[in-house]
């Protein structure tokens, strides 16, 4: 009913909304099962909250995972299959970190398009113990391959990376890092979903083992096995079910960087070189964002909250930037100041993020959704930020994968 | 028993001593410099795309970043679980010329309490690690080391 100062600032507006008709998730965790498991654990509970028969799904879209084998490659059929085959329209989509967004998007597209009324988007993960690491035989003509074998370069040390950066040019603290923790924790302890339930003292931040200088055990996010899903629908879909009001999907950024990409970006080796053509106005993940409130005609001022990919304490504080609520090198300023804290201007990871989760690489993204269509409805229970009305998610998948999701209601 | 000297990846640097470079190709139709290096096809996507000649990357850089791995990198990085595991250390360097960053592990020794941001290093010939086949490999590869340290 709003919806028409929302999209104020001009843009995709309405016409390019879909609605949230439905959200799902497994617990994250480790639970020792298979991804199929919790991938549709997820799925029945995202139809059962939208009151949709799985029949009357006219398509669905798995987010892929790759250490599943080849189910987990067609990670679509393999939902669907395990939710009963029923002739709907299926896609499967890898992107890294990025995949649930680029199966957002998928589905997202076959909406507008007319090609589907309604859409279940699935993601699924069981990880690994330990680091992440590469695919197995000698590859190299694989950036993700050589990086272990030539640096055993872990995804924390690039992390790391980033934190000391940050510390030498814009005067970040290991406190800094632990706030972001801390306040994660807090929320995490409010979530039902999230695999870590415990409040997190700065102390105990600082008590945990160093894992890549600056960052701590404590500062880094976990792996996760864990399942999101989503049933998503045209508006007119949406009205005919009885939702006259949902959640909805208004827009989603799948950008890819700009030559030369001059932030060193996991598994690189080298940024480009920008000796020959200047880098672009925006790095990579400033555009991720941009992109997005350019198709919402939204800006950072009209948030009400933000689930952003905490990967590391102190990434969270880049994304603070590099979203704009705040001016680079301002994030951990904003923090201190509690704006990105429940009761502040912009909450951020009120689901608990990263920190309280570990990452279930396909599910992450669809689980940022959920967490905005929650809060959006005004159901997240005691993590709840009173009158929230427009949601983004910011996350970045290696290779190139750039993903954000605006909600509003 | 003999012992081969192989590059970790064939043409990414070369030289001995002083002379140590890493190589990177450089488009001859718009100059623009790539490491690791491209011998396909230019990247500048404003580039019709011209031959791609080998260079040598600047010897020296400033340190962009650093770290440090304290736990054992999973395969395909070499290492012996029998032995304790010894950190290693990571040097981001910005290299002024080439305008980029290059990744490389620090000399042994350096460890990250010997190192700022914007500190000037340059790059070393190393050793990755030693296969003890055989003949045994010795695989080297490059490091960064502070300006004015010995070997
Ligand atoms: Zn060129």
């Amino acid at each position: 009913m709003d919806d028409v100062a929302l999209a104020a600032g001009g843009g995709g507006g309405m016409s390019g909304d879909v609605a949230v008709l439905g959200a799902g998730m497994h617990p994250w965790g480790k639970w020792g099962r298979g991804f199929v498991e919790y991938g549709t654990v997820a799925a029945r509970a995202a139809l059962a909250d939208a009151g949709v028969d799985w029949r009357d799904v006219t398509s669905v879209v798995g987010a892929d995972t790759v250490r599943g084998g080849y189910p987990g490659y067609v990670a679509g059929a393999t939902f669907a299959k395990a939710l009963g085959w029923q002739g709907a329209r299926v896609a499967s989509v890898y992107a890294a970190c990025a995949s649930g967004a680029q199966a957002i998007a998928t589905a997202r597209a076959q909406l507008l398009a007319g090609l589907a009324d309604v859409v279940l988007v699935v993601g699924a993960d069981a990880a690994p113990k330990g680091f992440f690491r590469p695919a197995g035989g000698d590859r190299p003509d694989d950036p993700d391959w050589l990086r272990f074998r030539v640096l055993g370069a872990t995804n924390p040390t690039y992390f790391a990376l980033y934190a000391r950066r940050r510390m030498a040019v814009h005067g970040d603290t290991l406190e800094d890092f632990a706030h972001v923790k801390v306040k994660n924790a807090a929320l995490g302890a409010l979530n039902p979903h999230a695999r870590y339930r415990k409040p997190v003292t700065a102390d105990e931040v600082a008590a945990s083992a160093v894992v890549a200088d600056p960052l701590r055990l404590l500062d880094i996010c976990a792996t996760s096995d864990g399942a999101a899903a989503l049933v998503l629908s045209t508006l007119e879909f949406a009205r005919r079910h009885g939702a006259s009001t949902p959640v909805r999907i208004r827009a989603v950024s799948t950008v890819t960087p700009t030559y030369p990409n001059t932030v060193l970006d996991l598994p690189d080796i080298a940024t480009d070189s920008s000796a020959a053509v200047p880098p672009a106005d925006r790095t990579f993940r400033e555009s991720v964002a941009h992109a997005a409130y350019e198709e919402a005609g939204i800006g950072p001022d009209d948030l009400s909250v933000a689930e952003v990919y905490d990967l590391s304490t102190a990434l969270e504080l880049q994304w603070y930037e590099d979203l704009g609520l705040c001016g680079e090198g301002e994030g951990a300023k904003l923090l201190r100041e509690g704006t990105t804290a429940p009761g502040g201007r912009i909450p951020v990871n009120t689901s608990g993020g990263l920190a309280s989760f570990g990452e279930a690489v396909p599910a992450q993204a669809i689980a940022q959704v959920c967490e905005l269509t929650w809060q959006l409805r005004g159901t997240a229970g005691t993590r709840q930020i009173e009158g929230a009305r427009v949601g983004i998610t910011a996350n970045q998948g290696l290779f190139g994968h750039g993903s954000s999701v605006v909600a509003v209601r | 028993m003999s012992r081969v000297r192989t590059p970790v990846v064939a043409r990414w640097f070369d030289g001995e001593g002083d002379g140590f470079r890493l190589l990177g190709t450089r488009c001859a139709s718009c100059a623009a410099v790539f490491f690791p290096r491209e011998d396909g096809f230019c990247r500048n996507p404003g580039c019709a795309g011209g031959e791609l000649v080998e260079v040598a990357l600047s010897r020296r850089g400033r340190v962009w970043s650093y770290t440090d791995g304290r736990y054992r990198p999973p395969a395909p990085y070499v290492s012996d679980p029998e032995l304790p595991w010894e950190p290693y250390t990571l040097i981001a360097v910005e290299l002024a010329a080439e305008r980029m960053v290059v990744l490389g592990q620090a000399a042994p020794g350096v460890t990250v309490a010997d190192l700022e941001v914007g500190m000037e290093v340059e790059v070393v010939p190393g050793v990755l690690d030693e296969d003890p086949g055989e003949p045994s490999t010795t695989w080297t590869t490059w490091h960064w080391r502070p300006v004015g340290v010995g070997a």
